[in-house]
Order: structure tokens, then sequence, then C-alpha cells
């Protein structure tokens, strides 16, 4: 990591879709493959169940059903990015999680206005990256109820 | 200086100290004539002076310095114990503790004491004015202060106390001439460092120069210590001269007599106490290596260790429980006799294991108890009443995580038995009851549990009243308030929003019902039930199950799908024939053993995709709470077994119907069902 510039983001860039999104890697413990997944009876539905990781029980959302994206076959590169902020551990299911790469501060702009036809304050802003465009998540919305409870009230 | 290492160790004794002072304190205000009581009082708060002093923590010191004088006074006679005394001592402590805490978690321990210092001095000096000059220890210490070099000149008449009966138990007193190196570069953290070595063998009495000025390095290259210790004045000397940079150590036994001026102006029988004390110390060293010879080993056969280790052990051998469930699985398929037999071993011997852990984790149930005494005094006061006290079973044993949750529930229910339950002495009176009330805390061993009962002598619970309250607060209608058993009635009072108090008062009415204290317990897998007789009194039974992480489940298969049912709300497995089933109110019912018990499908409840079986027999497993039954239908029973509880992590925190997760031994998880949500 270059020490000269202290205000890179170093974020694991995964796909979804044919997007691109960033997380940072402090927010990230690790990236497993697929595994069995339990099944957790009458929870959110993007919430695909748990997983026994390394001992320790931990939730699993399936990340195209949270963003509102058609649903997908897990592939060979389907990964679980596992997540912990504030006190909670939880796993995104990605398309693939390939990349680790300085994302430098000048480069991140806002979020556009509109994404789609909802408003989505899971995006913490956008990164142009020469031929690149990463989605930078803001994860504390990702994972929380508030925006669950926002995307029930658009939904109706 | 860097003193983080020994923040923990300073945390846990201060608090032990504190607890020690309210113990004594209690006892004291119980037999204000005892003066070994404030023997143990002195004791306490000089070493948590002491080391509140070496961490730099002055506000903490001043105010235990305050204190001392206080019971300094008390102890040398010049002050009687009063009530009024008590409650600003009792008022310093809880000082002492709040400081403590606010240490623990982060802060200074600094705080306002200005007022309570005020009356701490107004104590002691309202008292030197009426005792003057019939006490010969006070001026004595004043004349000696001109020679301060000498160590002995120094000691107050506590002081010199502990000094004189440390003989007769065993121990005995070491000055220490301490020099250190002329380049010594962080002087007060050796000291420091010396003085951790010193308390570990014994008990500094005495520092000159003071510890304070050693702290701030007030002092050139050599000091003074006083030590009362078991241990052998070599093995003491090795041990500082291990500490870097000390250039030397001369060590020599203390005695009093080497004080000056003291023999002349005494008084007679102060005199004849030190010949005593002093022969003895010509006895002690004979006396002295037979007993470390024999003691040593035994003080030393318990460790702390800080519970967040034991809970890494717990964690690693919960791991360890899975793959032995694996193992035994695999043994199975393979059908090797020596494997077979392997795994047995293996199982048997960390079933022991995972008795000696447990065992480990458990805490005496007095770590909660202990803060009662003190609790209801203050409360008895505040309330105007009369309470006695009494405490049964402190030594009963439960695992460190129910304690932990215990705490705020007793509290409450104790505040409660105060507040609503114990009539002011005049009512009590009347009623010929005697005018001090009776409160007991009990706590007991039974099977795979444990009962804590709070019971009183108070008003009990007057039916009609709380009857009244139900029925106006739409909790339940008139029509079932007749049909209700005394203990349904009783039950009443821990829904949510309940409350029969007429007025709102300072103990209760906080805005937290007995609801609460309900669902706690519940959390915790235990139960609450209530027993009252009207104007007789009270009692408040908790059962609790011993531990939290271990427990007995049967796996049960729906589908793809492996659930378990904890074992202590199954009443019985079951396969019924299809055609037994009846309905009732749309609800499929069983007749089972002559009980209508409804059924619940488990595929519904839990949406469990796949399709129904069409067998001709279903597989139902009865379960129960408290007297109602149900019957959950399966697909298939796997068998019985002992799993580790785990929680679903901080994201998933309220699913409906499961209480939890356990990795299985081929490493799936599975889901734990919590049968009480189950039944209605």
């Amino acid at each position: 990591m270059p020490q000269d510039n202290k205000q890179d983001i170093k974020a694991i860039i995964f796909q979804l879709n044919d997007e691109e999104f960033a997380i940072s890697v402090q927010q990230v413990s690790g990236i497993e493959r697929m595994q069995h997944i339990t099944r957790v009876p009458q929870t959110a539905s993007f919430v695909k169940g748990v997983i026994n990781l390394r001992g320790v029980v931990t939730p699993i959302i399936d990340l195209r059903k949270r963003f509102g994206l058609d649903a997908a076959e897990f592939t060979d590169s389907t990964r679980m990015i596992i997540v912990y902020m504030d006190e909670m551990e939880v796993g995104l299911i990605v398309d693939a999680a390939y990349d680790v790469i300085d994302i430098p501060e000048e480069a991140v702009e806002p979020a556009p206005e509109v994404v789609g036809a909802v408003d989505v304050d899971y995006i913490e802003g956008v990164a142009k990256l020469e031929d690149r465009l990463l989605i930078l998540l803001n994860l504390n919305n990702v994972l929380t109820d508030e925006e669950v409870r926002a995307l029930k009230t658009v939904e109706g | 200086m860097e003193t983080n290492e020994y923040l923990e160790v300073f945390i846990d004794e201060s608090k032990e100290h504190i607890q020690s002072l309210n113990d004594h304190l209690l006892e004291l205000e119980k037999n204000p004539s005892d003066l070994t009581m404030v023997n143990e009082i002195f004791r306490s708060a000089h070493t948590l002076k002491g080391m509140s002093a070496t961490m730099g923590y002055q506000d903490l010191a001043d105010l235990t310095h305050k204190m001392e004088n206080v019971l300094d006074a008390v102890r040398n006679q010049q002050l009687m114990v009063t009530t009024a005394i008590l409650d600003v001592v009792f008022e310093a402590v809880d000082q002492l503790e709040e400081m403590v805490l606010d240490i623990a978690s982060g802060g200074e321990g600094r705080k306002d004491v200005v007022r309570l210092v005020e009356q701490l001095n107004a104590i002691e000096r309202g008292e030197a004015l009426s005792e003057d000059g019939s006490n010969t220890a006070a001026p004595i210490s004043e004349s000696d202060q001109q020679s301060p070099s000498n160590l002995a000149s120094t000691l107050d008449e506590f002081e010199m106390t502990v000094l004189r009966e440390s003989n007769d138990q065993g121990y005995q007193n070491l000055e220490l001439h301490i020099t250190l190196r002329e380049d010594c570069l962080l002087k007060a953290a050796r000291v420091f460092m010396v003085f951790e070595i010193l308390e570990q063998s014994g008990e500094v009495i005495k520092s000159a120069p003071t510890v304070q000025d050693l702290e701030e390095e007030k002092f050139e290259q050599s000091f003074t210590v006083l030590l009362v210790t078991k241990e052998k004045a070599e093995e003491i000397e090795k041990k500082v001269m291990k500490v870097s940079e000390i250039e030397s150590v001369k060590v020599q036994k203390f005695s009093i007599e080497q004080r000056p001026s003291q023999s002349d102006t005494s008084a007679d029988t102060t005199k004849a106490t030190e010949e005593k004390g002093a022969t003895a110390i010509a006895e002690a060293p004979v006396k002295q290596e037979k007993d470390t010879a024999k003691k040593a080993p035994v003080s030393n056969k318990t460790i702390r260790v800080n519970i967040d280790r034991l809970d890494a052990l717990m964690n690693l051998f919960e791991e360890l429980v899975i793959d032995r469930g694996r193992l035994e699985q695999i043994a199975d398929s393979l059908k090797h006799i020596e494997l077979q037999e392997t795994v047995e071993r293996m199982t048997r011997i960390s079933g022991d294991l995972q008795n000696i852990i447990l065992n480990m984790r458990m805490v005496p149930i007095d770590q909660v108890f202990n803060r009662f005494p003190r609790m209801v005094r203050q409360l008895a006061k505040d309330l105007g009443k009369q309470i006695n006290l009494e405490i049964e079973g402190a030594e009963t044993e439960l695992d460190r995580t129910v304690i932990d949750e215990i705490g705020d529930p007793l509290v409450h229910l104790i505040r409660n038995a105060l507040d609503h339950g114990i009539e002011l002495p005049d009512v009590r009176e009347q009623k010929g009851k005697p005018r001090e009330g009776s409160l007991k805390l009990n706590a007991y061993h039974s099977g795979n549990h444990v009962f804590i009962e709070i019971s009183d002598d108070g008003a009990g619970i007057n039916r009609e009243k709380v009857i009244n309250k139900a029925v106006s607060n739409g909790v339940i209608t008139n029509d079932q308030a007749e049909n209700l058993t005394e203990k349904q009635v009783y039950q009443l009072i821990m829904e949510s929003g309940f409350s029969t108090a007429d007025k709102i008062s300072d103990v209760s009415g906080r805005g937290v019902g007995l609801d609460v204290v309900k669902n706690t317990i519940e959390s915790l897998g235990g139960n609450i039930t209530i027993d009252s007789a009207f104007e007789k009194g009270s009692v408040f039974s908790i059962q609790l199950p011993l531990t939290l992480s271990i427990i007995s489940v049967m796996l049960v298969e729906i589908k793809e799908e492996k659930y378990a049912v904890p074992l202590s709300s199954i009443i019985e497995t079951a396969v019924i024939k299809k055609s037994n089933i009846m309905s009732a109110h749309n609800k499929k019912v069983i007749d089972f053993r002559g009980k209508v018990v409804p059924l619940i499908d488990l595929q519904d409840v839990f949406e469990v995709p796949g399709e129904k079986l069409d067998d001709e027999y279903c597989s139902v497993v009865i379960i129960r709470k408290g007297e109602k039954m149900a019957g959950l239908i399966v697909d298939t029973f796997i068998g019985q077994q002992e799993v580790v509880l785990k929680s679903l992590g901080n994201y998933l925190t309220d699913v409906f119907a499961i209480s939890g997760a356990t990795i299985l031994g081929d490493g799936q998880v599975a889901l734990i069902i919590d049968s009480n949500s189950l039944i209605v």
C-alpha cells in the first residue's frame, strides 16, 4: 500500500450481474466458497439462511435478491463475502469476487440521484477508474432493516 | 507509568475490597462493639488506598484516606459507631464503587466528593473535640513526626496493632531498605514493581517516603518499606532483586520496640501489650518456618482467570464436541472395530472434560446475592420499613452466563417485595405481626436446575385487586376472571403493563414491570411462579437451567431439513395413525392419553419446500409449555443428542419459533425449535 496517499480506499471488487461493486477491505473478514446453507424459515426473502463458518453460525444474504435482481444459478465462481460491522457478521452471496484494488479518493463521486426507479441508499458512491465503473456499497444500509422497510413501502 | 496490564487486577481486587467493606460494615452495624470487624474494614480500606495511589487514581485514594481516618477513630474508640456515621461511610463506599466502575469502563475514576469528604472530616473533628486528650496515640505520632526517616516512629495505632498481631497469626514483620541504582530511569516504575512483588508476598504496612511521594518520584535513591509476610527474609530479598535497576535490598526483622520514645510515654497497658508482642517476635522465627512449609502450597490453590479465556476454552471445546459427533458418525458407518473403540474412549474422555469445563465456569450465586444486604438496608431506610434479610444457599453454583443475567431480575423482585409486599412497621403491628418484616432469599440445586426463592411475610397478593386491575386493563374479561385459579391470578401480575401499586413510588414504578423479569427468566430457559397467601406473604420461585451452552435435544427431520427440539420441553414421541387425527374448530387434534392435544404441522409452520408425505402413520413429538401441550408433526425422528447452543448472530435476532442453532456432526447447521412460542 502506498504510504504517500493515505486517502486511498483498499477495496474488494465483486461482480453482480454485469456490474462491479466495491466494499472496503476493512469491513471484509473473508471470502468463502459456497457450501450448504441451512434455510431459516420466516425471515426476509433475501435471507438465504445460515452457514457454519468455522464454528460460528453466520447468516447469509442473497445480494441479488437484496438488490432486486433476477435470481441466478450458483456457479463455481459464486462466492460468499463475509462482512463484519456493528457486531454483525453476515455473508453476502455474489456472482464472483476477484480483485483487491486501491481506489483513490478523488475518483469517488456521490451516487447518481436516480439509480433505476428506486432511490437506493445502500450506494455510497461511484468510482471511475480508467475504463471501469465501481459501485461503492454502504454496508450499513445493506444490512439494516431501514432499507428493508423502505423497500416494502415501495413495493406497496 | 505503564499500568495497563495491572488495571484488570486492580479493578478485580478493588471490587473485592469494596464488597468486603460493604459486608463488614453491615456486620459492624449489627455489632457496633465488634472491633475485629473494624480491623477488617480498615484493612480493606487501607489496601484499597494503597492500590489506587499506586495506580495513580488520586480521588479514589483521597476518599479512602478520609474514610480510613474515620474508621481509625472508631477503632481507637474515640468514636461510637452510629447509624449516622455508617450512613456516611456507606455513601463513601458507594462513591468508591462508582469510581472503580468508572475506571473499569475506561474512565479516570474522578468524582466530586467534596461534600462527602467534608462530612467525613466533620465526623472525625467532632470526635476529636469531645475526647480531647484522652487518647495517647495521636500526640505520640505527632511528636515523632520530627524524625520521619525512622519508619517505626510514624506508625499509627492501627498499624501498630497489625504489627503486634501479625506474630500471633504466624506472620513476621520485615523492614526492607531498598536502594535503586543511580542510573535508574523510571524510578516510580521500579517502585511499582517492587510493591507488586511485596504485595504478592504479604502486606505493605508502611513506606518511607509515603506511597504518594514514591509515586511522584519525590525521593532520592532509596526507600524503606514495612512488610508483614509469611515468607522468609531471604526469599523476599531474592524476589525484589529480580527487578532490574535495583542496587541493593536490605531486609531485617522489624521490631516495634525500636520505637525510641514509645516505652516511656505510652500508657502502661500499651507497654504491656508491646512487651507481649516483642516476646512473640522472638519466638516467631522457629514457628514461622514450620508454618510456611505447611501452608504455602495451600494458599496458592486458586488462580484468577479472565472470563474471556474461559469462554474461548468453551468455544474450542464446542468445536471438539462437534467433531466428536462427526467421528461417531464416521465410525458407525465404517463399522471399524478399533476406530469405534477409540471414538468411544474419546467420547468418554471428552464427556469428562466437558464436565470439568462446565464446572470451571460455575460461580457461587453469592456473587449476585452479596450486594443485596446493602441494597435492602438502603431500601428499608428509604421506605421507612424494618426488614430482616436472610440468605440461604449462597454457595449454590450456577454457570457464569446465568449469573450475569439473573442479577437484575432478582433486584427487581426484591424491590417489589420490599415496596409492595412488606408493610410499614405500624401496619404490621396492627395486624399482629412483628414490626420487623422478614425477607428470605434461598437458592438450591435440584436435578438439572437451580431454584431461587424470594419469600416475604408481607401483605401477600390481593386477588380481588389483581382481578379488578386486569379487567380494567383489558388483560382478561369478567367471565374469565371468575374461573381463574389462584396461581393463574398471580401470574397476571407478570403480564405487561401491569402494576398493582396504587401510587408510583420512588422504588418501583420505574416503567419496568414484572413482565420484564418474566421475559428475562424465560429467555434464559427458566420460569417463574408465584405463590401467595393474603396477609401472610408471597413466594416468588425461579427455576433456571444450570448451564445455557450445552443442551440435550431430539433431532427431527422435515423433508431435507433437520431441526432440534429441546428435550426439556418434550413429553414423549409417538407414531399415530392418520385416521386417529380428529378435527376441532378446524384444527387438527389427537387424543393423547385422554387429553385433547392440538397438532402443529412443522412443514407448514416453517414453510419447508417439498411434497407432503402421504403416509398412513405420522410421527409426532409431544411438547409442553406449563400445563399446555401440543404435538409437532415431523417426517422422521433422528435421535437424541447433546448439542452446543449457538445464536443466530446479531443480524437474525427475532426469528419466529427458532431459539438458536447448532452445528451437527456433518458440519451443517440445524435450527433449534423454540417450542414455547409454538404453544399459544
